[in-house]
């Protein structure tokens, strides 16, 4: 069980986003296009994803719908990222039940803080034992 | 010694010379071969027939009587042609254009077409000119007497006639002459070639008899004309008793200066038969000429008789008795031809002149009111009535002169005849100055003002000439009507001591100017008048084809066309006509139409202002309501004034909806543009905070460096540094491609080697190839070969594509293969690669902006998307292509290619070519 996977196609926030998550303790899971996230978010059932917009071969709006449209996924949380902040892009992840929403560049301490909030309101899934 | 009937006989045998030249100059112009017919000179001499008998004879009779009053006779016409000839050009315009047949005519269709002006210019006409032409049967039949009776032998037939019976013989044969002469054409049209021929013939006959009497005396008789001066101070001779340039001096010049525009002879020589505008340049000097040399011997004759005639002798006849006294008596006889010439030329112009006014203007009207206009009118029948009442009225006013010359047998002198006639016609002035230049004339006012001149010329000198027909004529005269002084004809209002002449001009133009500004001001045109008037006043503005030709006369045809002209406009109308075959040109072609051309033509009309006003529109028209005519005429053209708005609205609302729809595309096309320039920015925007995100982050991270380990503090570090080394390769390139877009200005096209260019890029590739582990394969290469371009730019080209070769190439054994040759006139540079290739769906956009083959491949290259488009702008700017294609390896494979730079070309217009590209 992996608490968050990350989606992102430029390396280097890639590798940011990683080392903060990490830090702060959490369980960090990674995949650079759209496909990739889909197959990575069956393997580690994350409890939330951090998905940017603009991503090869499969948009994350995109990624989103697949998400919402199957039960596996109903308690995961999903916050968009997005280098281009436009109300289209806000509104479109909105409507798709995104649970956050946050436009680059950011403070690494909001993305800390949204984090937080969303998996501290989470109930701890039972662990498997 | 003549005799009567050599002189009577002399004088038929001219007339018969007279007629056969009337006769062959008709037939030359009927058969189009006018020539000389048509010439100015013709015109001109045709004008002279102004100069009648009363000038030939008269004038050195006036002379002798009253000095230089003479001259104004011929002044007044003088100052007219010199100084007014745009005004007579101004008539002979309008009446070309609207077919004027008289100054009956001319007044009539200026002001509303009226029927009742016409008719009052017609009698009015008539009343004025019989004194006229009594005066030329007196002159002829005085100088019949005087070349053959006079004498007093008694030989042959004639001699014991009497002078009335022989003026009646002399009126006679002068009205058959003139019905032979005028009325000759069945078709009516009012040109008279052959009457204009004969007219010119003797307008030089007469010049030259006068000339020749004139010379005679002057150096025949006299020793030059000191000598004739001499002997007349001699003889105690004194012309000059009276002032010459009094008040009576003016009122002569005045009349004449009226006369010579509207006798209407002379308006039917200058202004009706005139077949060319053009002719009046040459009358305006010519005939003014022609009154100088006429006017030369006056005075010598003049004098010359008054010094060696017994006393007691007619001076108007000095012509005649000067040669006859001293035995030349075929002198005599040419200066009778010349007079009898004058005389003749008169009697047949005016007659003519006045029978075709009162034919078309009181005739016709009636008869055509007489039939019904429903039934059929042959051509045939219109034309016969048309010659029938042209020849009564010929005969008629030639009787009217009889009996007038026989009323007024015992005044003795010829002039003032003359000039009652001419103050007579002198009242039309007014109203045809206000026709030409006054728009706001109406015909109420021309009526009036008409009508009251012509009832104090009536009164004040027409009536006085026949003081001598009765005692109780003479009574009135010289006492006015019952005793009332204030009323005598010749002292209105008390005036006393005033020149007859002057005291009528004076008090009849007064009158008649004063009604006709008073009534126009005081009532209103209708709507032909309205037509009219600006017809007349604005002809020059008017181009002549475009005018409507406004028929004249009461006829149904030519009404029918003009209701049927004002509301379909000419064109139409006429067109439609013609294809009935109903004449509507020709202003006397009146006939009946057919009920089927009715039904036809109210379909027409209902076509344009509806069914209802067409009919009743035709309806009224073809009863003849004439009178309410003129006001379908103002509904007709409210009417049309509406359909040409709602025309013109309708051409507007075109005209708005293809603006508007200009605006929807042009603002399509903003949109669009705005669109792709917002997409621009949102790109942009995009582009620049991806790396800033990483810089953002990492810097934070590096703000609690403690809990780092140093082997992360140099990474990430080494990170913050790549990704600004991007940011500022983005503003690069941002700012470079605007510089293309907006043109730039160091940008310098020279000849060079683009051989050592790419072999250049090559090298400065061989790092990043090194680095990726890519090979970099040279193909066939070109050897030297110049283009003209940038050198940085073009390098920037190769550099580019090369690079991207390399970048996107992640095959397991990368290969870059770059190969070049030279065509007929192009160079080609192929780079290809063996990577993935680009999907077929980008093929058509890898040049646009911002546009990744597949981002996915674009991880490491730290190109921005902007790279192709830049180097797609610039291969454009030189001329050249940038295109994909298939080259040597499987993968992406782009194709270069420059124009050759060679020597021979001149490199301006090479040069030309980059300018216009930038």
């Amino acid at each position: 069980m992996t608490d968050i996977l990350i989606v992102e196609d430029e390396q280097a926030i890639l590798e940011s986003l990683e080392f903060i998550l990490t830090r702060c303790g959490w369980s960090v899971g990674v995949a650079r296009d759209g496909e990739a996230a889909l197959e990575a978010a069956f393997r580690f059932r994350p409890r939330m994803i951090l998905l940017d917009i603009m991503l090869p071969k499969r948009g994350g709006l995109d990624v989103l719908k697949t998400l919402r449209s199957n039960a596996t996924f109903a308690s995961t949380s999903v916050v968009m990222l997005t280098a281009r902040g436009q109300q289209y892009d806000r509104q479109a992840a909105m409507h798709l039940k995104a649970d956050g929403f946050i436009t680059k560049p950011y403070a690494n301490g909001d993305v800390v803080d949204a984090v937080r909030r969303i998996l501290d309101n989470q109930p701890r899934p039972v662990a498997h034992a | 010694m003549l005799s009567p009937d050599f002189v009577i006989l002399t004088a038929v045998g001219y007339v018969g010379l007279l007629f056969l030249l009337a006769y062959v100059s008709d037939a030359r112009a009927k058969r189009g071969n006018a020539g000389f017919l048509s010439s100015p000179a013709i015109y001109t001499l045709s004008i002279s027939v102004y100069c009648t008998s009363w000038t030939f004879y008269g004038a050195v009779g006036t002379a002798a009587r009253n000095g230089l009053e003479f001259m104004a006779i011929y002044m007044g016409p003088t100052l007219v042609f010199v100084g007014w000839w745009f005004l007579l050009r101004k008539l002979i315009r309008i009446a070309h254009s609207q077919h004027i047949t008289s100054i009956a005519d001319f007044l009539s269709s200026r002001f509303g077409k009226s029927s009742r002006l016409a008719v009052l210019i017609t009698l009015i006409a008539v009343v004025s000119i019989t004194p006229y032409i009594a005066l030329q049967l007196k002159a002829i039949t005085t100088s019949i007497q005087t070349v053959s009776v006079a004498k007093g032998d008694g030989t042959g037939h004639l001699a014991m006639l009497d002078e009335v019976t022989l003026a009646l013989a002399v009126a006679i044969g002068m009205a058959v002459f003139t019905i032979l002469f005028g009325t000759r054409n069945v078709d009516a049209r009012e040109h008279h070639p052959g009457v204009v021929a004969a007219i010119a013939f003797e307008a030089v006959v007469k010049l030259l008899a006068l000339v020749a009497v004139g010379m005679f005396v002057i150096f025949g008789v006299s020793d030059g004309i000191s000598d004739i001066y001499a002997r007349a101070v001699e003889a105690g001779v004194r012309i000059h008793e009276r002032e010459p340039f009094g008040s009576r001096w003016v009122a002569v010049l005045f009349l004449s200066a009226c006369a010579v525009i509207c006798l209407p002879r002379q308006f039917q020589i200058t202004v009706v038969e005139n077949s060319n505008e053009d002719h009046l340049r040459t009358a305006a000097w010519a005939f003014p000429s022609y009154m100088l040399v006429m006017c030369l011997f006056t005075m010598p004759i003049a004098l010359y008789g008054l010094s060696t005639m017994p006393s007691g002798s007619n001076p108007d006849m000095f012509v005649l008795t000067l040669p006859m006294v001293t035995g030349h008596d075929a002198l005599a006889l040419f200066a009778f031809i010349g007079g009898f010439s004058s005389a003749t030329s008169m009697i047949i112009v005016a007659s003519i002149a006045l029978s075709i006014m009162v034919s078309n203007h009181i005739v016709v009207p009636l008869a055509l009111r007489a039939v019904p206009l429903g039934e059929e009118t042959g051509e045939r029948d219109i034309a016969r009535l048309l010659l029938r009442s042209r020849r009564i009225s010929i005969a008629g006013m030639l009787l009217l002169g009889f009996l007038y010359f026989w009323l007024t047998q015992d005044s003795d002198a010829l002039a003032p005849i003359g000039l009652i006639s001419f103050g007579g016609v002198a009242q039309f002035l007014p109203a045809m100055l206000a026709a030409l230049y006054w728009r706001r004339a109406t015909m109420n006012g021309a009526l009036a003002g008409i009508s009251v001149g012509f009832v104090v010329w009536a009164w004040t000198l027409f009536l006085p000439s026949f003081a001598s027909v009765s005692p109780s004529m003479a009574e009135l005269v010289a006492n006015g009507p019952w005793g009332i002084s204030a009323l005598r004809p010749e002292g209105l209002f008390g005036m006393k001591g005033m020149d007859p002449l002057v005291h009528s001009v004076f008090w009849s133009l007064l009158a008649n100017i004063s009604t006709l500004l008073c009534v126009s001001v005081a009532t209103s045109q209708n709507a032909l008048e309205r037509i009219q008037a600006s017809l007349f006043v604005d002809v020059f503005r008017r181009s002549a084809s475009l005018r409507p030709r406004i028929i004249r006369g009461s006829a149904s045809t030519s009404e029918l066309f003009f209701v049927a002209e004002r509301v379909l406009g000419w064109q139409r109308a006429g067109a439609l006509f013609d294809s009935a075959g109903v004449p509507h040109r020709q202003g006397n072609a009146s006939q009946g139409v057919s009920a089927n051309f009715i039904a036809r033509l109210e379909r027409e009309l209902a076509g344009s202002i509806g069914s209802a006003s067409a009919h009743i529109l035709l309806t009224k028209a073809v009863a003849g309501d004439s009178t309410s005519l003129e006001e379908m005429m103002q509904m007709a053209d409210e009417t049309q004034q509406a359909i040409e708005y709602s025309h013109a609205l309708e051409l507007k609302s075109q005209e708005l909806h293809s603006t508007a729809q200009q605006l929807k595309e042009a603002n399509g096309l903003l949109q669009d543009l705005h669109r792709q320039k917002d997409d621009f920015l949102s790109q942009v925007s995009h582009e620049l905070r991806t790396p800033m995100t990483s810089i953002r982050s990492f810097a934070e991270i590096l703000r609690e460096p403690e809990d780092l380990t140093s082997a992360q503090r140099v990474r990430f570090i080494g990170t913050i540094h790549n990704e600004s080394v991007r940011l500022t390769r983005l503003l690069d390139e941002i700012l470079d491609l605007s510089a293309l877009e907006h043109g730039e200005r160091n940008w310098e096209n020279v000849p060079v080697d683009a051989e050592e260019i790419l072999e250049q890029a090559i090298a400065v590739c061989e790092a990043l190839a090194k680095k990726r582990l890519v090979l970099i394969e040279n193909g066939a290469r070109a050897g030297d070969c110049l283009v003209l371009a940038d050198t940085g730019r073009l390098s920037q080209v190769f550099i580019n594509i090369i690079a991207n070769a390399i970048s996107h190439n992640d095959s397991e054994n990368p290969v870059v293969h770059i190969s070049s040759r030279v065509t007929l006139d192009e160079y080609i540079v192929e780079i290809s690669d063996n990577g993935p290739g680009i999907p077929p769906q980008y093929h058509n956009k890898i040049f646009e902006k911002f546009v990744r083959a597949d981002p996915d491949t674009m991880r490491d290259s730290q190109g921005l998307g902007l790279g192709l488009n830049i180097s797609h702008k610039i291969v454009g700017k030189l001329n050249g292509r940038l295109e994909l294609t298939r080259g040597a390896l499987p993968g992406v494979c782009f194709r270069i290619t420059l124009p050759v730079w060679r020597e021979a070309e001149p490199t301006l217009t090479a040069l030309e070519g980059v300018q216009v590209n930038t």
